[in-house]
């Protein structure tokens, strides 16, 4: 078997008292979708930025292919192939949809110090950004500007400008957050197309999408993992059942 | 006289081409007309009030730069003012009278505090920034009345502009005032290319959402850092036209209500937008000039009225005109 | 020696003054959030009202009494017309609005009093030297400036530490909504503590008054002092503004009293008067640029910012 693309081992996060990541040790190989859920205060947005880079760890180590990336910059990580979505959409609220992508399209084309030209005028930064919109049915949108955009429609373009930056691994914490039904559905529908082209880790709530998507599960309680496996066994785990899945009944975002 | 026709013949960028143009296009054919106003009545004092307008302008937008586009509130800006002024000012009294020197040297005097003032400062946020900006503007103006060579707490005033021989003569009034136009509108052009380059797109992103920036793979202190120079070189030779313009150089001309009021030029005429610094800073300057012609205490209605902007317009005169691009 | 501690005195003197402005301007910035530009126009209307009272009733400790209450009431009313719709809004609107109350009151106080300045006697018994240790004879008023000072940081921290009021003022820094929703009446506590803060900058400017002239525009360069004291100190924190003030004050005077001698040393004659007060002016804003890229949130960040 070949080396998992993403090798999260030992890794631990305190904060004051709290133990949001308990020495998470976690494989994901190349072209999978791994979902990580648990009940609220399991520490998944943290173990996000962690293997973002935006939360230092006191311990542990990410490997991501074959390179220890614990102590690279956010940055740079996206520039190795580490993206993400924010939970909390998290996008240039005065540009446009277009401009959005077509910045994240730009950041990974060499630096930006170029004073003269318009970027906007740039078939190199535009057409890419396009084709991210098209991917996630957002072309209509294309001129319109982000606070103008509904709900749902930021939701995709998060997917979109995370999609530009040609990730490697996708980190997508809760993706259908605020969505409603039709909305999920249809992100659904365009996450289970990038299925394999791109490793995803995914974050979520909603049984019914980790369950259509994902590969292999990873339970977190407390930051710690619990149990992992295919959706089956994850299913089938006691552990789970008790710490997680009976709760999840109770409890709707 | 028309000079000043072709260089507003130059082809504006296309962002220039909106239906709001009609009022900046307006304000600057008023300017550019300021000379022929002034030679047809005799009244010089057009061209040195106008004179004064372009050059504060220009810093304005030098400040709108980094403060409207890039979210830096710099609140020590009047300091690359005094730069650029006491580079010539120096220049001159040690016998270098050369424009070809003197405005080089004060453009890179200039970038250069920037340089050291911004690598420190840009490690800071908010309020933060705001404070030690205006903590570093603060450190010149007392190094500036400690140089006693040069006039001290009271200035100095400078003998001869800057010669640039066979190219302008300055001391002829109106060359200097289109000089100064020139450069306001090399500036405007200047913003509106930077705004839209790929640099711009990263400082605007930076200041929108700089968590973002850094998520997909920007790390945005050196672009921030390099705006910041750039604005504080823009300024520095704003400030070396104003000392040619007024033939005088003093602490004063940087202390903190002076860069209070490049920052309420900025905000009055509209943050982050292309024309409203120049919009603030003639709004503020007329007012101030028509008021004092009144009434002995003008400060009674300018304060009130800025009060009264803060409080009303959002966006500033730009906002006034659907140019509302945040808050 | 003796000549060092009294500089050490002067110095702590002016950081008690500091002090009582940075007090004011740290609780209104840290619990309204508010940037006020406009703080040195209440330290400048306390000095002037105390010199008009002083005059008008010939009795010094009348006049600063009355000056207070006048400052306070300034304060209040300034707050609920022009201050109150500022809350909440982008710093720069409060930078804009708050400059042209700068200016307002400068023109105003032009208006009133006339551009000439005023002086503020104190009652012969103040004119005093008093000897605190063998040899060394001390302003009496000086001190008095100091113990009175300390008396009114003593009474804030008790308080903001121990009333009802300290302690909404406390819950109101790091928490605005929770203060709100706790049925508190936000727009009266804000008032309340811009009143304060007024207060507590008239009393300063009157308290400086007699040491130097009564002037338009002296509160404009002890504001930027007083900026820079609470952003070493940690914006909001009370504690933060008083260390801060006391450091700001001794490096301040301590720098202008010995640098001269101390560049002399290395330096010619000429070199050192002309370096001195520059670099002694410089001091307190380096040692505010060092403190924010060691610690870009001050030296006590209040809790929650």
């Amino acid at each position: 078997m070949t080396e998992p693309l993403l090798q999260v081992a030992g890794l631990t996060k305190r904060f004051g008292g709290v133990v949001a990541a308990d020495a998470i040790a976690l494989d994901i190989t190349a072209g999978e979708c791994h979902a990580v859920i648990g009940p609220n205060g399991a520490g998944k947005t943290t173990l996000v930025g962690l293997l973002a880079g935006e939360i230092a760890p006191q311990g542990g180590s990410i490997r991501f292919d074959g390179r220890d990336i614990t102590a690279l910059a956010v940055h740079n990580r996206s520039q190795l192939g580490v993206a993400r979505s924010f939970q909390t959409t998290s996008l240039f609220a005065e540009f446009t949809a277009l401009d959005n992508v077509a910045l994240a399209v730009q950041a990974h084309a060499g630096h930006s110090f170029r004073f003269w030209t318009s970027a906007r005028a740039e078939a190199a930064l535009r057409e890419p950004a396009l084709q991210a919109l098209e991917d996630v049915g957002l072309a209509a949108r294309a001129e319109a500007r982000v606070d103008k955009l509904s709900h749902g429609e930021q939701r995709q373009l998060e997917i979109a400008v995370a999609l530009a930056t040609k990730p490697r691994l996708l980190l997508l914490d809760e993706p259908m957050a605020g969505l409603g039904a039709d909305e999920s559905a249809r992100m659904v529908a365009l996450l289970r197309r990038f299925k394999g082209a791109i490793t995803m880790l995914l974050i979520e709530h909603d049984m019914a999408t980790v369950f259509a998507l994902a590969d292999r599960i990873t339970v977190l309680v407390y930051g710690r993992v619990i149990a992992g496996g295919d959706p089956a066994s994850v299913r089938a785990d006691a552990a789970v059942r008790e710490a997680y899945l009976g709760e999840h009944d109770a409890r709707h975002d | 006289m028309k000079a000043a026709r072709k260089v507003l013949g130059v082809p504006l960028p296309a962002c220039w081409l909106a239906p709001r143009t009609a009022l900046p296009a307006a304000v600057l054919v008023v300017l550019g007309l300021v000379p022929v106003y002034a030679a047809a009545t005799g009244d010089p004092f057009a061209l040195t009030l106008f004179g004064r307008i372009e050059i504060l302008a220009m810093a304005a937008l030098s400040l709108n730069l980094i403060m409207g586009y890039g979210g830096m509130a710099s609140f020590g800006h009047a300091a690359y003012l005094g730069i650029g002024g006491y580079a010539v000012g120096i220049l001159w009294k040690e016998g270098i009278g050369s424009g070809f020197v003197q405005w080089p040297v004060a453009i890179a005097v200039s970038a250069l505090f920037a340089l050291v003032v911004g690598a420190l400062s840009l490690r800071t946020r908010g309020v933060y920034f705001i404070m030690i900006t205006l903590a570093f503007a603060q450190m010149v103006y007392y190094v500036a009345q400690g140089l006693d060579r040069y006039g001290g707490d009271d200035g100095m005033t400078i003998g001869s502009r800057s010669s640039f021989a066979g190219l302008v003569n300055l001391n002829n009034a109106a060359q200097l005032y289109y000089l100064c136009f020139a450069l306001l509108l090399a500036s405007l052009f200047l913003v509106s290319r930077l705004v839209n380059s790929r640099f711009g797109l990263v400082i605007e992103g930076t200041r929108s959402n700089e968590r973002r920036m850094r998520a997909i793979g920007v790390s945005p202190f050196r672009y921030k850092l390099v705006c910041f120079v750039i604005a504080g070189a823009l300024c520095g030779l704003a400030g070396a036209l104003l000392a040619n313009h007024t033939n005088f150089i003093s602490p004063a001309m940087m202390y903190w209500t002076r860069s209070g009021d490049l920052m309420v030029m900025v905000i009055l005429g509209g943050l982050g937008s292309l024309f409203g610094p120049v919009l603030g800073t003639v709004t503020y300057l007329l007012l101030e000039e028509a008021l004092s012609r009144v009434t002995e205490y003008p400060g009674l209605f300018i304060g009130p009225a800025l009060l009264l902007v803060a409080i009303f317009m959002h966006g500033g005169i730009e906002g006034l005109f659907g140019a509302r691009r945040r808050d | 020696m003796l000549y060092f501690i009294e500089q050490c005195l002067n110095g702590v003197q002016l950081g008690m003054l500091l002090f009582l402005l940075a007090a004011g301007l740290t609780l209104i910035f840290g619990i309204m959030d508010l940037v006020n530009l406009a703080h040195g126009s209440l330290y400048m209307l306390g000095a002037y009202f105390a010199a008009t009272f002083a005059a008008f009733t010939d009795s010094f400790v009348l006049g600063a009494l009355l000056a207070l209450v006048a400052t306070a009431i300034c304060g209040m009313v300034l707050e609920v017309i022009a201050i109150r719709p500022l809350y909440g809004r982008p710093h720069l609107d409060h930078v804009l609005g708050t400059f042209g109350l700068l200016l307002f009151f400068n023109e105003l106080v032009r208006l009133v009093w006339g551009p000439a300045g005023m002086t503020l006697s104190l009652p012969s018994a103040m004119l005093t030297a008093v000897q605190i240790i063998p040899g060394l004879y001390y302003p009496l008023y000086r001190l008095v400036i100091i113990l009175v000072a300390l008396a009114v940081a003593a009474l804030l921290y008790v308080v903001v530490m121990r009333t009802r009021l300290g302690m909404l003022i406390r819950a109101g820094a790091s928490n605005r909504e929770m203060v709100g929703a706790l049925g508190v009446n936000i727009k009266l506590l804000y008032t309340l503590v811009f009143g304060l803060g007024a207060t507590l900058a008239g009393f300063a400017g009157l308290m400086q008054a007699p040491i130097l002239t009564v002037q338009i525009g002296m509160g404009e360069n002890i504001l930027i002092l007083a900026f820079v004291v609470i952003i070493i100190g940690g914006i909001g924190s009370i504690r933060g503004a008083f260390v801060a003030a006391v450091i700001v004050g001794l490096i301040d005077t301590l720098g202008r009293a010995f640098l001269p001698d101390v560049l002399h040393s290395v330096l010619s004659v000429n070199a050192a008067m002309t370096l001195a007060p520059a670099i002694s002016s410089m001091s307190i804003y380096m040692l505010m640029a060092a403190v924010l890229v060691v610690r870009p949130e001050g030296l006590f960040p209040a809790a929650s910012r």
